[in-house]
């Protein structure tokens, strides 16, 4: 669906990284973890594109405003990093903006009691926090994030506050065990043998290695990809990643945003 | 008032306003169901076909520039088979005319695209892309040679008795000659402009953004040059003209008519709100009410000079 959204409220959660709270019609509480937002950060033709954000969080609350009833929020989560995150960040309580959504496939959410394993990258955690939410619910999760310092490091109490375990590295060690997140999860799973599934977001070389210990370890493993797209549903082309020669799967083309964001780690080729 | 009368007709084509949906940004149409509602619209042009499936380019594809954007997706599409057995079977069910963008790489496989696609009963007319280079005669684009353009055409007229429009490329020096070669091989209509051929640099990195180095430039950014060439060629020839090139709203549509066209196609704007062309048709109406005019085929080359 197509909607206007109300700034509730937008904060710094790290240097260069912020948190944005917005109202959302009751219609989008049916999405599902994993499925991404589009975004146009300003009502004028430049920036022209809608921006893609992977929805961070979903619920109700009571409204601030009107009889009290529940209201439905969207939150997400980025990164400064271009002109279009520079005037998100700029956003204020109050202000509106016009959003597409939900759009994509989302995570399928396995078997329920067995172990999940989280693995987030930066901002890549966008998605693993609803996913987490939704997951927790059935099964023990555990959750490994990784980034260059601890910065990076975004919302470990909010995971914590679910009941996920949560194990940290940095590449400067500033925070957690110094050294690469693919690296400490990877010495977790040879420690403990039970059925497992997989569920990682962040950079291509995190994926790529999460891609292969899940390969490695015969482990079932979802990646939800980023990629530059301009409609978010399957018509520009633009955003397509290459799909691997797999019995099960057609080995061209596909598009993160309509045949992803999340795809099974099978499904991809990964040179 | 009475409302106005928004319909037009292209070769045979009556579509109920004159607001069609530009090739490559509007899918199969069905993609954008949930958005739009097809049957407000004039016409749907589907995502260039060709004969065989196609990959398409390397990516990064796009990159956004400012009031536009440039895209290298190389055609990418499902081949002819594929569109017959899972494209048309929804388009079937839209009571909205369907026309089909087309494409090969020689002259013999437009026509064989055009011969097939003339038996399929849920395509109203084609639209020949021109952009593409002829393989057959060193990689010349046909799109860029008269000659080479009136051939094709001629080729494509030959081989379907549905409408055939052609879509030209702007990335010419003469685009009146371009559009006179097409006339003469007796081109039903034509649509200009496709995009213009740009590039944008990472300075960081010291690497074209795009993979393919250079793509088509899209969006408000074209608009200036899109109305310049519509009004060229709406003087020179005495076929039917669609209009595009970064219409963004009603008033931009208008504004194209006013040049020349008969109808106008929505492209980049799809992107940004998937129901622009369902808006910008209603808004047409609105502007035509407001100013009490009748017909919009009363605003047709009204421009005055």
């Amino acid at each position: 669906m197509q909607f206007k959204s109300m700034v509730i409220s937008n904060t710094e959660a790290s240097p260069g990284y912020y948190r944005m709270r917005l109202t959302a019609p009751h219609g989008l509480s049916t999405s599902r973890p994993g499925q991404f937002v589009m975004v146009k950060v300003r009502d004028a033709i430049d920036p022209l594109l809608r921006r893609p954000f992977g929805i961070f969080d979903l619920g109700s609350s009571v409204a601030e405003f009107g009889d009290g009833s529940e209201q439905t929020y969207l939150e997400i989560l980025y990164r400064v990093v271009g002109r279009g995150t520079v005037m998100l960040a700029t956003l204020h309580h109050g202000d509106h903006l016009d959003i597409l959504g939900p759009l994509g496939k989302g995570f399928e959410q396995g078997t329920p009691t067995e172990e999940k394993i989280l693995v987030g990258g930066g901002v890549g955690l966008a998605p693993l926090y609803y996913l987490a939410k939704e997951l927790v619910k059935e099964s023990p999760v555990r959750l490994f994030i990784g980034g260059r310092t601890r910065e990076d490091i975004l919302c470990v109490t909010e995971f914590e506050r679910l009941g996920v375990e949560t194990y940290v590295a940095t590449d400067d060690g500033t925070l957690g065990v110094s050294g690469l997140v693919t690296e400490v999860m990877e010495r977790h799973l040879t420690e403990k043998n039970q059925a497992k599934t997989m569920f990682a977001c962040g950079p291509m070389p995190m994926l790529k290695a999460v891609a292969e210990i899940a390969r490695r370890n015969a482990i079932p493993c979802q990646v939800s990809l980023e990629a530059y797209m301009a409609c978010g549903m399957g018509a520009c082309l633009g955003c397509v990643v290459k799909g691997r020669e797999h019995e099960d799967y057609r080995p061209d083309y596909r598009c993160v945003c309509k045949d992803g964001p999340v795809f099974d780690f099978r499904e991809l080729q990964w040179i | 008032m009475k409302r106005p009368d928004m319909s037009v007709e292209i070769a045979g084509i009556n579509m109920r306003n004159p607001v069609m949906t530009a090739s490559g940004t509007f899918g199969y149409g069905e993609e954008f169901a949930g958005y739009v509602d097809l049957e407000t619209i004039g016409a749907i042009i589907t995502k260039g076909l060709s004969l065989k499936p196609r990959a398409g380019n390397p990516t990064p594809r796009i990159v956004e520039t400012p009031g536009g954007m440039l895209n290298a997706i190389g055609l990418q599409n499902v081949g002819l088979e594929a569109f017959i057995k899972t494209k048309t079977p929804f388009l079937r069910t839209v009571d909205t005319p369907v026309i089909v963008n087309l494409f090969g790489n020689t002259i013999e496989e437009y026509a064989e695209l055009a011969f097939h696609l003339d038996r399929v009963p849920e395509v109203a007319g084609v639209e020949v892309n021109i952009s593409c280079p002829n393989v057959k005669l060193g990689g010349i684009v046909f799109g860029t040679d008269p000659k080479a353009a009136y051939s094709v055409v001629r080729a494509v007229r030959e081989a379907t008795v549905k409408p055939v429009i052609v879509k030209l490329s702007p990335n010419v020096t003469d685009i009146v000659e371009m559009a006179h070669a097409c006339a003469d091989a007796d081109a039903d209509a034509l649509s200009l402009i496709n995009t213009l051929t740009g590039m944008a640099i990472d300075l960081q990195k010291r690497r074209p953004v795009l993979a393919n180095v250079t793509g088509g430039l899209s969006g408000p950014a074209i608009k200036p040059v899109a109305l310049r060439m519509v009004w060229q060629v709406a003087r020179a020839v005495k076929l039917p003209i669609i209009g595009i090139g970064g219409i963004m709203s009603a008033i931009d549509a208008l504004e194209f008519i006013l040049a020349g066209a008969t109808a106008v196609q929505i492209g980049t704007a799809n992107f940004l709100d998937p129901s622009a062309a369902q808006t910008i048709a209603r808004d047409m109406e609105r502007y035509l009410v407001e100013n009490g005019i009748a017909d919009v085929k009363e605003l047709i080359g009204a421009l005055e000079v």
